[in-house]
């Protein structure tokens, strides 16, 4: 994408019918760490990649409980995904206050788009530059959604977004027609999937967020051993070919635990902000 | 363009019109509804009157109406009010229809939605001078509660307003049980609605039954209960007290 003298205001239009400030506000999101987003029947689970800027930093949140029955996943400016997710709880706690039972997913992923929808057609404000994964339960079933800095939202039986997203869909577009129920599977083929995006990086719970949401469980993160635990018991069964590339990198990703391992052994990988 | 003209408005801007805006008093009421669980669903049971004060001014107020798909709701009370409280019901349901998404608001909803208008109304001292039952069937589940002006709300198996919660309540706490069928609960509530009958004085003699069940609602058309009068203690009743007549 080029500069060019119609990308100025979200509010004017090239004469191609394109608004660009909308589709740079796109790209942030493509730049943005991935994330992924796959469902069954009855459950959904979400999966990011959680790099930290450096090793004294922490990581970004990116993954944000909505509601017991809703959770979101984002992707590009996380302030802008933080302020939404703010907006999503506030819906989510008014339907109940009001109503006593939980907001429909579908209908809060609409709000939310419209609420996308204003920034792009007000020339004093600018389009979210978050792509948002929204997955959550209600009464039709399980559902996942994204959500556009444009304002469009599909629904989804699997999705990713984010930097090397393709690698994830191309995963997830041969293994979606077979997400049973079994929501181990589930986790599993996002774990698989997350590791796509790594492109060969060694995946440890240390630089991915794994939450879950299903019927008769509210929306929760997994904390950091059960995730790795996952990652173990699925690595070591070593089902899926794309790990080869795993071989050579080990090296270099063993050496940051040397220095920073100040006496904690289980801890593989283990940043020391999480110390 | 006299200034007589001008002396209402002024009027208006001085003082305060705060009063004629807020309800003070009921004018025409209902009395009591009736709500059972039942097998398949809920059964109201309410008269048509609407008093006037102590005059049983009218005789074919509807006071059951259905709510959307799932529910049904019985008032009692400041009948104009209950008017208002439908137009808001309907505007509700309009507003969730609008939605065309396979989602539909359902009995417990509807319920809470009430519970909510009600309450603020009262904590703004405008209160909507009504008791409710709203009851309602949806996947399956059977729902039966009541709101009233104060914001006092909760569920049971079986409810009523009024002179029902002093009169049919204690026949619904002996005689009520689980899977009554729908003759049953209709005898059921018949007999409420009788005794409501002798011993309400702003009861009428003609009543309506609803029902809600998964299928959907069914507001029946009314009809008249038998009533028996020819007690001995009603013959000559002034037999014993001189000087009356």
């Amino acid at each position: 994408m080029f500069r060019n003298q119609y990308d100025t205001d979200v509010t004017t239009w090239s004469p191609a019918g394109r608004l660009f400030q909308v589709e740079y506000a796109m790209e942030a999101v493509k730049q943005g760490s991935a994330a992924i987003g796959l469902r069954s029947k009855t459950h959904v689970v979400l999966a990011c990649v959680n790099k930290a800027s450096s090793e004294l930093s922490s990581h970004q949140k990116k993954i944000f409980k909505v509601d017991d029955h809703i959770g979101v996943a984002i992707a590009g400016l996380t302030a802008d995904g933080r302020v939404l997710s703010r907006y999503l709880r506030n819906e989510c706690i008014n339907y109940s206050y009001t109503y006593e039972s939980s907001l429909p997913v579908g209908r809060l992923v609409v709000q939310l788009a419209d609420k996308a929808q204003v920034c792009t057609q007000r020339s004093w404000k600018r389009p979210y530059g978050v792509g948002l994964l929204v997955g959550g339960l209600d009464e039709s079933g399980a559902h996942l959604y994204y959500n556009c800095p444009s304002g469009n939202y599909f629904e989804y039986q699997a999705f990713a977004i984010g930097s090397r997203s393709q690698a994830a869909k191309t995963y997830l577009e041969r293994k979606f027609e077979g997400f049973m129920d079994a929501r181990e599977d589930l986790i599993k083929d996002a774990l698989f999937a997350l590791r796509e995006t790594l492109q060969g990086e060694k995946l440890t719970s240390s630089i991915c967020t794994i939450a879950i949401v299903g019927v008769g469980e509210a929306f929760h993160i997994l904390d950091q051993e059960t995730v790795q635990a996952l990652i173990d018991e699925f690595e070591i069964v070593g089902e899926e070919p794309p790990a080869d590339e795993a071989a050579t990198p080990d090296q270099s990703s063993d050496a940051e635990p040397g220095p920073a391992d100040q006496g904690t052994p289980s801890d593989q990988g283990a940043t020391p902000m999480d110390i | 363009m006299n200034v007589a003209d001008s002396a209402p408005a002024m009027n208006n801007l001085l003082a305060s019109n705060a009063d004629s805006q807020r309800t003070l008093y009921p004018y025409v009421t209902g009395t009591s509804v009736v709500g059972i669980k039942y097998k398949d669903g809920i059964l109201l049971a309410a008269d048509m009157g609407g008093s006037y004060g102590s005059t049983l001014r009218y005789k074919t107020v509807e006071r059951l109406k259905s709510v959307g798909k799932h529910s049904i709701i019985g008032a009692s009370g400041e009948i104009s009010d209950f008017q208002e409280i439908m137009r808001y019901l309907d505007e509700l349901i309009l507003y969730d229809n609008m939605w065309d998404d396979g989602n539909s608001l359902g009995p417990k909803e509807v319920h809470n939605y009430l519970t909510r208008v009600m309450y603020n109304r009262r904590n703004k001292f405008n209160p909507l001078w009504n008791s409710l039952v709203l009851g309602g069937v949806k996947n399956g589940q059977k729902h039966l509660g009541t709101v009233n002006m104060i914001g006092v709300h909760y569920e049971d198996n079986h409810v009523a307003t009024g002179f029902g919660n002093h009169l049919a309540r204690p026949i619904l706490r002996d005689e009520w049980h689980e899977n009554l069928t729908f003759e049953e609960g209709v005898k059921l509530l018949e007999k409420c609605m009788r005794v409501l009958l002798y011993r309400d004085r702003s009861a009428v003699n003609k009543l309506q039954i609803a029902r809600i069940t998964e299928d959907g609602v069914a507001v029946f058309p009314p009809y008249s209960l038998k009533t028996f009068w020819n007690f001995n203690a009603f013959q000559n009743p002034t037999v014993g007290a001189e000087g009356s007549w």
